[in-house]
């Protein structure tokens, strides 16, 4: 067994913590940091629940180790806005993007990075984009919805932005 | 679920990671992990040690050299999604990187992860084998017996590479031919000719599932008769399965109907599959069936369309 020393940056804050090589990102996340906006889900890399930004790529926190992600950016739900809602939290909002809740972190994190390299997604790029999170209350239909309304939102600003 | 306690190591060097690998025979390399840590949580795997490639340079990209597509073993499943080179010249690669797990999986795990692993139920090794691909190994033997014991860790131990062709590298469920020591660290599939074209078909419960079955067909058509063409199998056996007589009932065929059928029914007979939660025996077969004459009639209709 062993133990390593890792600085993870989350939502831009430098975390310094002595971990065992078998702890999990979503464990060092919700455990060390305290931050339970992550969940847990299936724990067999299916569901998504525990997606975040590791470098700004979405990925499952139960399935890489926190030594790993040593030297890296980690944004949870919590770092989404900056004090305010993030267009895609807005989108979920308007559009009711969700139910129970559960899925929603990690399907906006997902959301997120898709519109970064897809400003306007269609429906199916859409599907296809979040198909590694899973969702058992809306059917998809209103989280489909709520990235369009995201896209919209950004667009939008984007657009008011450069006027 | 928390894996059970092992080492960290995350060498620098490859030379460094297969001397890890050889002073711990139950270590086991890390790549994108994304096979690998699920199998630790469920106490499938124990690995007393971990060496994590990452920090070694060199180890992953996509480009086209000596006749070949070379892949790095820590390229990410998501960067052949994204190759322009992929998607333009090597369909049935595409398509098989696109059914990989899922797109979040897709952006940790690596391409020499899935064949390394030699899960029969990942998606590569088929198509590796109906590509003719061919894997390299690099190992450190240790060639400095006989030399004074206080100059030894001067020397420094040299690179020897190996090239495995697809054919010989799948020797059992989750087992390769590499040998203690020895790193896969380039995949190289040979660059297509004129009139090439491959697809892959998976069947699947659900994404991110394992295949109920797929096929992987890759195929070269000359004046208007298939040349050349390779059929492999996943998840239908221990390892990935070459279905040679597949093959043969292409080669010599217009690509028509007739031919596809009989190669779909020669596939079919080659399967070895094992009844479980996702079909009986005869289901996978009949999926078998289907699926090659899918894949065939698709590697077909991009051959061509292929420049001449």
């Amino acid at each position: 067994m062993s133990s390593h020393h890792v600085t993870i940056q989350v939502n831009g804050e430098e975390h310094a913590r002595e971990v065992e090589a078998r702890l999990l990102l979503v464990h060092f996340i919700r455990e060390e940091l305290g931050l339970t906006g992550t969940h847990i889900g299936c724990d067999t890399t299916s569901c998504g629940a525990c997606t975040v930004l590791l470098d700004g790529t979405p990925v499952k926190s139960c399935t890489v180790l926190a030594v790993a992600a040593g030297g890296s950016r980690v944004t949870t739900v919590e770092g989404m806005g900056n004090g305010e809602l993030h267009p895609v939290q807005q989108g979920f909002t308007e559009k009711h993007g969700l139910q129970c809740g559960f899925c929603t972190p990690g399907m906006m994190l997902t959301s997120k990075a898709l519109l970064e390299a897809n400003p306007d997604p269609q429906e199916d790029e859409i599907r296809w984009g979040i198909s590694g999170n899973l969702c058992r209350c809306t059917g998809y239909v209103n989280i489909v919805k709520a990235v369009r309304r995201a896209a919209e939102i950004m667009k939008e600003s984007k657009e008011n932005g450069d006027g | 679920m928390i894996p059970p306690q092992f080492d960290y190591h995350v060498p620098e060097s490859l030379a460094d990671a297969s001397r890890l690998l050889l002073a711990n025979p139950e270590a086991k390399l890390l790549a994108g992990g994304h096979s690998l840590i699920p199998m630790m949580r469920f106490r499938l795997a124990e690995p007393s040690a971990l060496v994590d490639l990452r920090k070694i340079p060199g180890l992953a990209g996509i480009g086209e050299a000596e006749g070949c597509l070379r892949i790095g073993a820590m390229t990410r499943e998501s960067e052949l999604e994204k190759s322009e080179l992929v998607q333009g010249r090597y369909p049935l690669l595409a398509d098989t990187a696109r059914v990989i797990g899922d797109p979040l999986v897709r952006n940790l795990a690596t391409v020499g992860g899935n064949v390394a692993h030699a899960d029969p139920g990942n998606d590569h090794p088929a198509t590796m084998l109906a590509y003719r691909a061919s894997f390299v190994g690099r190992s450190f033997p240790d060639r400095r017996s006989g030399t004074l014991l206080e100059q030894r860790h001067e020397l420094p131990l040299q690179a020897e590479d190996r090239t495995i062709g697809a054919d010989d590298f799948f020797t059992g469920p989750f087992s390769t031919c590499l040998k203690p020591g020895e790193i896969l660290i380039e995949i190289r599939i040979p660059a297509p000719e004129a009139g090439s074209g491959g697809a892959y078909e998976k069947f699947e419960r659900k994404v991110g599932d394992y295949a109920v079955a797929a096929v992987a067909v890759q195929l070269r058509l000359e004046g208007g008769r298939i040349a050349e063409a390779g059929v492999a199998l996943t998840n239908v056996g221990l390892t990935p399965i070459r279905a040679s007589a597949a093959e043969a009932a292409l080669i010599g065929s217009d690509g028509g109907e007739a031919a596809l059928d009989e190669a779909a029914g020669a596939a079919a007979a080659a399967a070895e599959p094992h009844e479980d939660h996702r079909g009986s025996v005869e289901y996978k077969r009949a999926v078998v069936r289907t699926l090659t004459f899918r894949a065939a009639s698709r590697a077909v209709a991009r051959a061509k369309e292929a420049p001449a």
